[in-house]
C-alpha cells in the first residue's frame, strides 16, 4: 500500500490540525453565538426564535451602555499610558545609554506573560483599604511635607477605597492594565526602531537637528506603521477585558457598576442569569463598536499623501 | 495458534475479566462547593457500610465556580455530575427551568419524608406545580455573631441587645478613632450592606410574590436601604467587604462590634478565621424579632445523570438520616434540615468558642420561626440589581426610593421578556 500523499492533498493534510481546531473552537462559537443572539434560551429549556428583540433589549438597556461607558474609559485610561511608556522607554532603552537592556527588556515583558488571575489576586491584596501596601506607602508619602501639600491640593482623601469607592474602581483596574501589557508593546516598539536605518540619524546629526527633533521629526513618522498596528491591538484588547475587572470586583461589577465592564456585563448576563440569547446579541453590538473603532483608528492614521 | 492471535486472545480475555471486575460497583459523582465537601467525607463511612458497591467520587468547586459550571454542564449535557448541591441563591437557577429531576415520583418518593423537614426548607425545594427537584440538605437559620466582651466594656449585656436601635446606640459609643487620622478604626459591622440584606430577607417573599410580581421598592426594601445608609454615614461601618483579608482581621482584632450572617459562619470563624478569639463571642437572635434564613443548600439529580438510583441513595442517606447529618454539622457545621437530629444530645452542649453558650439549641429554635419562603427563577439577576442600587445609595448618595424605583423597573424589564 502506498502510504504516499499525493501533491495536491498533502498541503491540506498537514494544515488540516489547525482548520480543525479552528473550526471547533473559533468557527463554531462565532457563529453558533450568531445564531443564538436571535434566540432567548436560558440553557436548559427549549430555544425561542425572537428575531431582532435581543438586540433591541441590549441596546435599550441602561446598564449595557454604562459597561460601555466604563470599558471605553478604561480603555482611555489604560491605552494612552500603555503606548507613551512604551514608547518612550522602548525609545530609551534603544538609545543604548543603559546598561543590561536584555534584564530590563525581560522585566517589562514578565507581566504580560503572567496569568491575569494572579495578577489580579495579588493586586486585590495591594489594594486592601486598610492594609494594602498601595494605601500604606501613600499615607507614608503624605508624611512628607511637599507631597502632603499636594494631597491636599488634589482633595485626596486617605486611605483611598480602591475597591469600594465608585470613583477609584476604574482607576484601579486601569493601573493593573497598564502594568500588565506596557510590556508587550515597549518590546513591539523596540523590535520597530531596530528597523529604522541609522543612516537617517547620522543624516540629522549632521544637519544640526536635536534629539527631541530627531524623535519627533524621524522616529515617529517612521514608527507610524506600528503604532498604528499596536493600537489597534489595543483597541481590540482593551475595549473586551473581561479577566481583570472579573477579578478585581468579585465577579459583582463593582460598588454602583463602576467597574462592570462590556465583556463582564455580557458575560454575566449569558452564563449568571441564564440569558444566553441576550449575551450572545451583547456581544455581536460589542462587536460591531470595536470594528467602527478600528475603523476610525485607520482613518485617524491614514496616509496624508 | 499463530502467536499475533494467542496475544490478542489472551488481551481480550483480560479485559473481559476486568470488566467483570468492575461491574460490580457503581461510580457516583457529587458535585458540591466548600465546606460541604468535609462534611461528605465524614459521613462516607457510614454511607459505604449501607451501600457497599457505590463508590462516591467528590468534586468541589468554589462557591458561585460550582454553581455556574453546573448551569453549563447541564445546558450542554456533558460532564453532569450525579448529584449536584445548589444553595437558596440559586436555587432559582434550576428549581423552574427543569432539567433536574422530579423527587416526588417513584421510585424516589421524596414526600414520605416531608413531614420530618424543617417546613420552610421544604418549600424552597419544590416548584409552584408541585414537583420537588431539589432535596433540603441543610439550613441557615439567621444569627447575629457578637463580641459580647466588647459590648461588657462598653456596659452592655447581651440581653440588651433586642432592637436595632440599640445596635445603633452601641455602635455609637463603640466606633472610634483610635489612631487620630480623623477615621474610625472600629466600626459596628464590617458592610453596612448585611444589615440592608437582614431587612430585606426578612418575610415570606423576597424579589417577586407568589404570581411573580416584582416586590422590589416595597416597605421591607426601603426600610433596609434607610438603616444601611444611616449606619454608613454615623461611621459605622468599615467598609470592608466579606471574605477579604481585611474581613477576617476585623474578627480577629475585635474591630467590629457584630455580624449578622447564618450558622455556618460560626463554623468558619471557629476553624479558621479566628480561633485565638474563641470564648469572646456570643450568637444572638437577629434584633426586632427577625427570624431569617441566610443560606443552606439541597441536593438535586440532574435529568442527564445516568445512576439516578445510587444518587438517590446518597442523597436519601445524607438528608433523612441521624447519624449522617449529624456527622456533617460536626465536621463542617451545616445545620441539620432533619428535624429528628434536633433531640441529638449534641444540641445541648455548650459550645467553648462561644462562651459556653448552647447554640446549637438557640439556632434549632430560630430554624423553627423561620416563615416559608417565596423563591422565585429571576431571583439571582433581582438580586444582583438591588445590590448595585445599595451600593449607588451608599457611595454616590443616591435617594434610596428613587434607586430602589429604578431597580424595579430594570428588573420588570428582564422578567417580561420570559414569564
Amino acid at each position: 500500500m502506498d502510504l504516499r500523499l499525493s501533491r495536491e492533498s498533502a498541503p491540506y493534510v498537514f494544515i488540516s490540525p489547525f482548520y480543525i481546531m479552528f473550526a471547533i473552537f473559533g468557527a463554531f462559537p462565532i457563529i453558533f453565538s450568531f445564531y443564538l443572539s436571535f434566540n432567548m434560551w436560558d440553557g436548559i429549556t427549549e430555544m425561542k426564535w425572537v428575531g431582532v428583540e435581543n438586540y433591541i433589549f441590549v441596546v435599550t438597556d441602561p446598564w449595557f451602555w454604562k459597561a460601555i461607558g466604563n470599558s471605553l474609559i478604561i480603555f482611555l485610561m489604560t491605552t494612552i499610558p500603555q503606548h507613551l511608556i512604551a514608547l518612550t522607554l522602548a525609545y530609551m532603552l534603544y538609545l543604548g545609554t543603559i546598561k543590561f537592556k536584555e534584564f530590563f527588556r525581560s522585566a517589562f515583558f514578565l507581566p504580560y506573560i503572567t496569568s491575569a488571575v494572579a495578577i489580579a489576586l495579588v493586586f486585590q491584596l495591594l489594594y486592601g483599604q486598610h492594609f494594602g501596601m498601595i494605601n500604606a506607602m501613600l499615607k507614608w508619602l503624605q508624611a512628607v511635607p511637599g507631597i502632603g501639600g499636594l494631597f491636599e491640593l488634589m482633595h485626596l482623601d486617605l486611605p483611598i477605597r480602591w475597591l469600594g469607592d465608585p470613583k477609584w474602581v476604574k482607576p484601579a483596574i486601569a493601573l493593573m492594565v497598564t502594568w500588565k501589557f506596557t510590556g508587550w508593546n515597549l518590546i513591539l516598539y523596540y523590535a520597530a526602531l531596530q528597523n529604522i536605518p541609522t543612516t537617517l540619524y547620522e543624516a540629522a546629526k549632521v544637519d544640526g537637528a536635536s534629539p527631541i527633533q530627531i524623535f519627533f521629526k524621524i522616529t515617529i513618522p517612521l514608527l507610524r506603521s506600528v503604532i498604528f498596528f499596536a493600537v489597534t491591538m489595543s483597541i481590540i484588547g482593551n475595549l473586551q477585558i473581561f479577566a481583570e475587572p472579573y477579578m478585581l470586583t468579585g465577579g459583582t461589577g463593582g460598588p454602583a457598576n463602576s467597574g462592570l465592564t462590556a465583556a463582564m456585563y455580557l458575560y454575566n448576563t449569558g452564563f449568571k442569569w441564564a440569558e444566553f440569547g441576550t449575551g450572545s446579541a451583547m456581544a455581536y453590538v460589542l462587536c460591531s463598536f470595536i470594528v467602527v473603532f478600528s475603523m476610525l483608528n485607520k482613518y485617524f492614521f491614514r496616509d496624508k499623501g | 495458534m499463530k502467536k499475533s492471535k494467542r496475544v490478542s486472545l489472551s488481551i481480550l480475555v483480560l479485559m473481559v475479566m476486568i470488566g467483570a471486575m468492575a461491574f460490580g460497583k457503581t461510580t457516583i459523582d457529587v458535585a458540591c462547593f466548600p465546606d460541604q465537601d468535609s462534611g461528605f467525607k465524614s459521613m462516607l463511612e457510614g454511607f459505604n457500610e449501607k451501600y457497599p458497591d457505590i463508590e462516591v467520587k467528590i468534586k468541589v468547586n468554589g462557591f458561585a465556580e460550582h454553581h455556574d459550571a453546573l448551569l453549563t454542564q447541564i445546558a450542554a449535557g456533558a460532564n453532569v455530575p450525579d448529584v449536584a448541591t445548589i444553595e437558596i441563591g440559586y436555587i432559582g437557577n434550576f428549581v423552574a427551568k427543569g432539567g433536574f429531576v422530579n423527587l416526588m415520583d417513584a421510585p424516589y418518593n421524596a414526600g414520605q419524608y416531608k413531614k420530618n423537614i424543617v417546613p420552610y426548607k421544604w418549600a424552597q425545594g419544590t416548584t409552584k406545580d408541585g414537583r420537588m427537584v431539589a432535596m433540603p440538605l441543610d439550613i441557615a437559620p439567621g444569627t447575629l455573631y457578637t463580641r459580647e466582651d466588647r459590648l461588657n466594656e462598653m456596659g452592655y449585656t447581651i440581653e440588651d441587645m433586642v432592637t436595632v436601635d440599640k445596635w445603633l446606640e452601641a455602635g455609637l459609643k463603640f466606633s472610634q478613632d483610635l489612631d487620630g487620622d480623623g477615621k474610625n478604626d472600629r466600626w459596628l459591622v464590617p458592610n453596612a450592606q448585611d444589615l440592608a440584606t437582614m431587612m430585606i430577607k426578612s418575610g415570606e417573599e423576597r424579589y417577586f410574590d407568589k404570581e411573580g410580581k416584582c416586590l422590589v421598592g416595597n416597605e421591607r426594601f426601603i426600610e433596609g436601604f434607610k438603616l444601611a445608609k444611616k449606619v454608613k454615614d454615623l461611621g459605622l461601618d468599615g467598609g470592608i467587604g466579606a471574605w477579604t483579608n481585611e474581613w477576617y482581621e476585623a474578627f480577629k482584632n475585635g474591630t467590629i462590634l457584630m455580624q449578622p450572617s447564618g450558622a455556618w459562619l460560626g463554623g468558619h470563624l471557629k476553624n479558621w478565621m479566628a480561633p485565638d478569639t474563641a470564648g469572646k463571642w456570643k450568637a444572638l437572635n437577629l434584633p426586632n424579632g427577625l427570624y431569617i434564613n441566610w443560606g443552606g443548600a439541597f441536593m438535586g439529580i440532574p435529568e442527564r445523570s445516568d445512576k439516578k438510583e445510587a444518587a438517590w441513595k446518597f442523597i436519601e442517606y445524607a438528608a433523612t438520616n441521624i447519624r449522617p447529618q449529624l456527622e456533617q454539622f460536626e465536621a463542617s457545621n451545616i445545620f441539620p434540615a432533619w428535624m429528628p437530629s434536633f433531640e441529638d444530645p449534641m444540641f445541648e452542649e455548650e459550645s467553648a468558642f462561644f462562651g459556653g453558650q448552647k447554640v446549637r439549641k438557640q439556632w434549632a429554635e430560630a430554624a423553627k420561626n423561620v416563615p416559608v419562603i417565596q423563591t422565585d427563577k429571576f431571583d439571582k439577576m433581582a438580586e444582583t440589581i438591588v445590590n448595585s442600587a445599595l451600593t449607588d445609595v451608599l457611595e454616590n448618595d443616591r435617594d434610596p426610593e428613587e434607586a430602589l424605583e429604578e431597580a424595579k423597573r430594570l428588573i420588570e424589564r428582564r422578567t417580561r421578556r420570559r414569564r
